[in-house]
């Protein structure tokens, strides 16, 4: 049963925005109209339904037009043309009075930069939603310890947001959106600012939740895993267009157009795949640069316990070199005191947004898991030949499933 | 024309013409415009002139120590239990009460002024110029055509008080406003908040210690009016130093001076703390 209708939704950032509608209208493409009227063409002619009790993941690129057509459905930015319409009522003929209702009784949001108030704490901010409609105290408390449950972050209740990680900051904000009990739930990249394995854990989340008390949700993504992951039905958004809609198997399987296509396959997964998303941070030995840490004691310590390479970093994580047991000795032998001395001197470093591509002869051609670190040389993990090749046989698989 | 031996535009004619024709023809106008003040400000000095000193002492002491620390509310005692002895006290209060006055008004108007120009470009930019010329104008400009609209004295003080120390509170009511993450009232929306709901559970507490900051500039400023408000009559501790200055009395002026500095660094160290404290929570 169809719960959200969106009918020839268009938004046209702007000053005159109906002239940007009749030139889309008569064609035009998005740079077209940029470079002729200054206007930026966000969302043009979407057109599709949200089924209650389903995922429905919009995916695309940055700029695509997802986070403009999510808030278009709660009318945080108003249309320039077309109709929303939810459980029957158009949102777009809404007066003040009935959008308000209708923001605190039928939806909630979850927000990739989480959002929350810093000035309340958990509870409270779980709370907010209740306490704007009015919900008194005792009541307002109840259900939102109960949403707290829901999340798994019981016991957090009297914390201030700042004093959790990331991944609890979101289930904050995922209770908030639970704590009104809404009949839709509006996620805008609510998990793209986590790291992977917390991203991960969030949309099992996300899935048992659903599982337990079915709600209709529109999940912004720009990730292909997490989409396919969670998705009932996806959208595709190209340009502020959107190119296709179906499950993921229909669209894997009759992708629409090549932009669609590169994004489910075409692709060589080593080109789109970075350094910093398959990093790991668990096996290797860490040794602290210090003046005195001596390549003597540091042999010692590889040797008992059984380990061939280490990577120096310092108090800040900040990467200086890998040592081997073998470049340790030989600058025993010649005399060294330093561990700088031992450093392996052809030991190149990965970035995190570099590709696979960028990073394999490194990887195939030395011994050493190669150390991944950020644009401040701060060390973030390591990829190992093993783990190269694990990754590589998933989005292999993945490949297969598409076919 | 251009060898400019003699006066072309009579600018000056002109101004004094206006202002003639307002105080004549709306002397009555200034007057409605000077009423709340002068209450308000009678109120104030003639509830804290009848306190007995040591009481007053024994408050401000206190409301120091709870808002900052013992350090500050021993410094505070000290302070007063000086000034006291330095026989100003009386000139003391009218200058509290003067300064108390003008910072009620200046909160007033401007904090819901710089809430609408926080949330308004347009109102912000209409009232930016305004601002900057009560900030620039020397106060020495205006004390003209105050004294011919109010007449001398301490409310006339304190109205020119009231317009040397309004924009800070303003200004930085409505940066407070303008640094409150757009995402945060964004979530506040999406959840069903009123712009009344907006306003009061998002954007006021966050912006609350920048608008303490101004608070504390405003009182600054006020303070820093002291002596020119005695040009036109206030008393307080202005006063003694207008008139040090008249009969080059060095000592009368100084201790003035002296005492106004003291109470200065009091209020300031007070209100900073206001403002850490609620940062804090
Ligand atoms: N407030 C705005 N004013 C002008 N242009 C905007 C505004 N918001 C978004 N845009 C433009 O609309 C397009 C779609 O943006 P957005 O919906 O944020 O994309 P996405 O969420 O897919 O990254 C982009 O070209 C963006 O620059
Ligand atoms: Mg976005």
């Amino acid at each position: 049963m169809a719960q959200i209708e969106i009918k020839n939704l268009f938004k046209i950032f702007g000053t005159n925005p109906t002239a940007g509608l009749d030139l889309v209208r008569a064609g035009k493409t998005k740079e077209e109209i940029h470079e002729q009227t200054g206007l930026t063409v966000g969302v043009q002619d979407a057109s599709f339904t949200v089924n209650s009790g389903e995922i429905f993941v919009v995916m695309g690129l940055s700029g695509s037009g997802k986070s403009t057509l999510v808030r278009m459905l709660n009318r945080l930015i108003d249309p320039t043309s077309g109709a929303v319409i939810v459980d029957g009522d158009n949102v777009m003929e809404m007066n003040k009075e009935q959008l308000v209702a209708f923001r605190r009784n039928k939806t909630s949001m979850v927000f990739q930069s989480f959002a929350l108030m810093p000035h309340q704490t958990v509870l409270n901010n779980v709370a907010f939603g209740l306490e704007l409609a009015g919900v008194d105290k005792t009541q307002r408390y109840e259900r939102s310890m109960d949403a707290l449950k829901q999340v798994g972050l019981d016991g957090w209740e009297k914390s201030y947001p700042k004093e959790l990680s990331g991944g609890m900051q979101q289930r904050v904000g995922l209770a908030r959106g639970l704590a009104v009990d809404p009949d839709i739930m509006l996620m805008d990249e609510a998990f793209s600012a986590l790291d992977p394995l917390i991203r991960t854990e969030m949309q099992d989340e996300l899935l048992k939740l659903q599982d337990r008390h079915e709600r209709t949700i529109v999940f912004i993504s720009h990730d292909l895993d997490e989409a396919l992951r969670i998705g009932d039905r996806i959208a595709v958004m190209e340009g502020g267009r959107v190119v296709q809609v179906g499950t993921p198997e229909e669209i894997l399987q009759n992708p629409a157009d090549d932009y669609v296509r590169a994004f489910f396959r075409g692709v060589d997964p080593t080109g789109v795949i970075a350094a910093g998303d398959i990093a790991r941070d668990s096996q290797p030995t860490v040794i602290w640069h210090t003046p005195q840490g001596s390549p003597r004691a540091t042999l010692e310590m590889l040797n008992n316990r059984d380990m061939e390479f280490a990577y120096v970093l310092d108090s800040e994580r900040r990467y200086y070199g890998i040592v081997s047991t073998d470049s340790l000795r030989s600058a025993i032998e010649q005399g060294a005191t330093k561990i700088d001395d031992a450093f392996i001197k052809e030991a190149k470093t990965a970035k995190v947004d570099d590709s696979m591509q960028d990073f394999l002869p490194e990887v195939a051609s030395h011994a050493w898991p190669i150390p991944v670190v950020d644009e401040n040389n701060i060390y973030q993990g390591v990829v190992s030949k093993n783990l190269f090749l694990r990754t590589l046989h998933r989005a292999e698989e993945n490949a297969h499933f598409a076919e | 024309m251009f060898s400019f031996e003699e006066k072309v535009i009579p600018l000056d004619t002109w101004i004094t013409n206006f202002i003639d024709w307002l105080v004549e023809g709306y002397r009555w106008f200034f007057q409605i415009l000077k009423w709340p003040v002068e209450v308000t400000l009678t109120g104030i000095q003639q509830g804290i002139t009848a306190l007995p000193p040591l009481l007053v002492i024994a408050v401000l002491g206190i409301v120091a120590w709870r808002v900052s620390g013992i350090k500050l509310g021993v410094f505070t005692v000290v302070t007063l239990i000086f000034i006291g002895l330095l026989g100003l006290w009386e000139d003391t209060m009218i200058t509290l009460a003067m300064v108390l006055c003008s910072v009620v008004f200046c909160t007033l108007a401007g904090i819901p002024l710089g809430i609408l120009a926080g949330r308004s470009d347009r109102f912000e930019m209409a009232l930016r110029p305004m601002l900057d010329a009560m900030q620039t104008t020397p106060a020495f400009v205006y004390l003209v055509p105050i004294v011919m609209l109010f007449s001398i004295g301490n409310v006339a003080g304190v109205l020119a008080t009231i317009v040397f120390a309004l924009p800070p509170i303003i200004r930085l009511t409505s940066l407070g406003i303008r640094q409150v993450h757009p995402e945060l009232v964004e979530a506040a929306l999406a959840f069903g908040a009123t712009n009344w709901q907006v306003l009061a559970k998002v954007q006021i507490p966050l912006a609350l210690p920048t608008i303490m900051a101004g608070l504390n500039q405003t009182i600054m400023m006020a303070l820093s009016m002291v002596v020119i408000a005695s040009l036109i009559g206030a008393g307080g501790l202005g006063a003694p130093v207008v008139l040090g200055l008249n009969t080059l009395d060095i000592g009368l002026a100084t201790i003035g001076g002296l005492s106004i500095v003291l109470i200065a660094i009091v209020l300031d160290r007070i209100t900073q703390s206001m403002g850490t404290t609620k940062k804090q929570n």
